[in-house]
């Protein structure tokens, strides 16, 4: 028995309060019956993805084609393929769990995952496009001394990686074993066979194409649902939500809370909650997510995939717009779950509770709206969608190892494409070892807090190092090293610190760092270490860091010298 | 490296010392910093400002609007999404006709 998947799926429930906590240990995650309609919907869509695979495999001959599908993505799908690695089961299942539990809340997160985007445009891509080949970690280093900066880069990716994928592998574990009835271990099994193959043949020109035919399939079933709840109250929102307070409030009344407290506690889903306390905060969370999407290495690696960076651009609009609208349905989707399955008691358990857990909530309102079949084929996205975001992260992990470390600071760049990419796929396999068996080693914790660590140690190091390299002459080998090393590791040490991990994961009785994200503290320390450290640099190196950054720029600006980066 | 690679990187990097002295590259690199940094620190108070909000007065978002169930907070948060999408949207038209054809002839003048 293990946690809920509401928990172990909805990484970013580590802002919730407590309360969500002490659930957990209430309603354990049973194994359902065996679902055969989602079953054989799922192997429809592993059928396809496999045969795409054996197509994209003929095509990867060369590193630039395994690392970044040979630069050959346009834009729009791109921007669908980024929209894909973003909208992750957490997103779908999470959010609209959150909404139907605490209704306005949910639209706080929606809101923080989305305005990370017009960042990353603005600030990043092209620069990302212009200067890099493969990894964020070109970039970074791109004036610098390759060797330390690439090891920061190479650590700070695992390190992102690694949280962010235990996460993943833990709630695909928990999901799988509720919507398809199948063990655990099966389940945690299949996610790793399934991405290995992807990425360990198909490579980024794989990994792309299982990215948008999810991200397609999880738009479309999105939109159906929430059309079909819309059509339910003849398109007015309004007359959703205010069905919605009537549900919420006979729920309270039900439970013997006395009417006008149950009034309120009904109308309090139109506003917001608990989720929000204090400014610290709140503000250290927002910085996390709005600055953390912008540093997270398997994200920035989709922008080497484009051949210009014209289309890095055009794909961060179709990305934006994609993740907006999808945010949009999930609001819609949560408010109509409360609606039809918050007062079904087909859907309830004896103590009024979901059936399953929290996380069901979508998933219970597929069955309400469609039946059977709609039940599997949400069921089937569902599972792709982990796939897809697991394939993604693996693929960024291995080149992070193959490029980084073992072309640049192990070989210093003397290696050819055939060694790399060897090198490469050794490292997909090992990591997916290492993500079955983390996955199965952690089915019991509570890893709540991984999705947001990864976001929080992004924002305190990838993201410092990448703008500083790019927009700051004066910025030195030296500096960057220093800066985000040290903003990753306080990034680590407030989060395990934090209640999150404190207390409830060790079990302490009160956090010694009382916020519920780091990165309002370890994000400007590393901006300020790198900073402090560049202005103090009088090395020889230093002097050929700030040398460098005119050409840099004009490269970076104007795409002159990026011809031919990903074509050889 | 040969001859050859050496009289081609000195000749790209003469390329880039060039297109760095021109008038016209300088004022592209100024025209794009001053909108991409406007757009960031619209996003950021936009977004922030939303936060506080939150954090300093949620009985001001929790009211409702038009006699409805529908509170203000609603428009505002969804409001914060879309403007995330225009911001973006902004730039990149902005960016696809104004600035991508002075790339264009900045690189092609300065073709060796």
């Amino acid at each position: 028995m293990g946690i809920p998947p509401r928990l172990a799926l909805l990484a970013i429930a580590i802002f919730l309060p407590g309360l969500a906590l002490a659930e957990t240990v209430a309603r354990p995650a049973e194994q359902q019956a065996t679902n055969w309609p989602a079953i054989l919907m799922f192997a429809s869509f592993a059928l396809a993805t496999l045969g795409i695979t054996r197509w994209a495999a003929r095509r990867t001959r060369s590193a630039a084609d395994f690392y970044a599908a040979g630069g050959g993505i346009t834009g729009f799908q791109n921007g669908l393929a980024i929209a894909g690695d973003y909208m992750s089961a957490a997103s779908f299942l999470g959010i609209s769990a959150q909404i139907f539990s605490d209704g306005y809340d949910g639209l706080i997160y929606s809101t923080g995952f989305l305005v990370g985007w017009p960042i990353i445009l603005l600030l990043l891509a092209e620069r990302l496009r212009n200067l890099g080949k493969y990894t964020f970690a070109d970039v970074a280093s791109f004036r610098f001394a390759q060797t330390p900066v690439r090891l920061f880069a190479a650590f700070s990716t695992l390190s992102v990686v690694l949280f962010y994928l235990i996460a993943q592998m833990v709630g695909a574990g928990q999901l799988i074993k509720l919507l398809f009835g199948l063990p655990y271990g099966y389940a945690v099994g299949i996610v790793g066979v399934m991405m290995t193959l992807y990425v360990l043949f198909g490579g980024m020109i794989a990994t792309t194409w299982v990215q948008i035919i999810k991200a397609v399939l999880l738009l479309g079933c999105a939109t159906i649902m929430a059309f079909a709840v819309l059509a339910t109250f003849g398109f007015s929102p309004d007359a959703l939500f205010a069905r919605a307070v009537e549900v919420k409030t006979q729920l309270a009344l039900s439970s013997g809370t006395p009417p006008p407290e149950a009034a309120q506690r009904g109308a309090s889903i139109m506003g917001p909650g608990n989720f929000i306390r204090d400014p610290i905060s709140a503000i250290s969370f927002g910085m996390a997510l709005m600055f953390g999407t912008a540093g997270l290495p398997h994200i920035l690696m989709r922008f080497f995939t484009v051949p210009d960076a014209q289309a890095a651009r055009k794909s961060v609009l179709w990305a934006t717009g994609w993740i907006g609208y999808f945010y949009l349905l999930t609001f819609i989707i949560g408010f109509g779950a409360i609606v039809l399955v918050g007062s079904n008691p087909d859907f309830l358990d004896s103590s009024g509770a979901l059936r399953g857990g929290g996380n069901m909530a979508a998933i219970h309102l597929a069955d309400a709206i469609g039946g059977n079949l709609f039940l599997g084929f949400v069921c089937a996205v569902a599972f792709a969608t982990i796939l897809a975001v697991v394939a993604g992260l693996t693929l960024s992990g291995a080149s992070a190892v193959s490029h980084d470390l073992y072309a640049s600071v192990i070989r210093k760049g003397q290696v050819t494409s055939e060694e790399e990419i060897r090198v490469s796929r050794r490292t997909v396999v090992v990591l997916a070892v290492v993500a079955i068996l983390l996955g199965i080693l952690f089915e019991k914790q509570n890893v709540a807090f991984m999705v947001s660590l990864a976001f929080a140690l992004a924002a305190s190091g990838n993201f410092p190092v990448l703008l500083l390299s790019v927009l700051w002459k004066g910025c030195t080998t030296k500096g960057v090293v220093w800066g985000g090393s040290i903003g990753v590791l306080l990034a680590l040490v407030l989060t395990i610190l934090s209640p999150a991990i404190w207390v409830s994961v060790i079990g302490n009785e009160v956090p010694i760092f009382p916020y519920s994200s780091p990165t309002i503290f370890s994000m400007p320390l590393a901006f300020f270490v790198i900073w402090i450290v560049s202005v103090t640099d009088r090395s020889p190196r230093a002097a050929v860091d700030r040398g460098g950054y005119e050409g840099q720029r004009v490269r970076s600006e104007t795409g002159i010298g990026a011809e031919g980066a990903s074509s050889h | 490296m040969s001859d050859d690679d050496d009289g081609a990187a000195l000749r790209h990097s003469e390329r880039l010392a060039r297109i760095a002295a021109d008038p016209r590259y300088q004022a592209l690199v100024a025209r794009r910093s001053r909108l991409t940094w406007l757009l960031t620190a619209v996003m950021v108070a936009v977004f922030f400002g939303y936060i506080l909000l939150i954090a300093f007065d949620k009985a001001f978002l929790a009211r409702p609007v038009g006699g409805g169930s529908t509170t203000i907070g609603i428009p505002i948060g969804l409001g914060v999404i879309l403007v995330g999408i225009l911001i973006t949207g902004v730039y990149v038209r902005i960016a696809n006709r104004r600035f991508d054809p002075v790339v264009r002839d900045i690189r092609d003048g300065s073709e060796p």
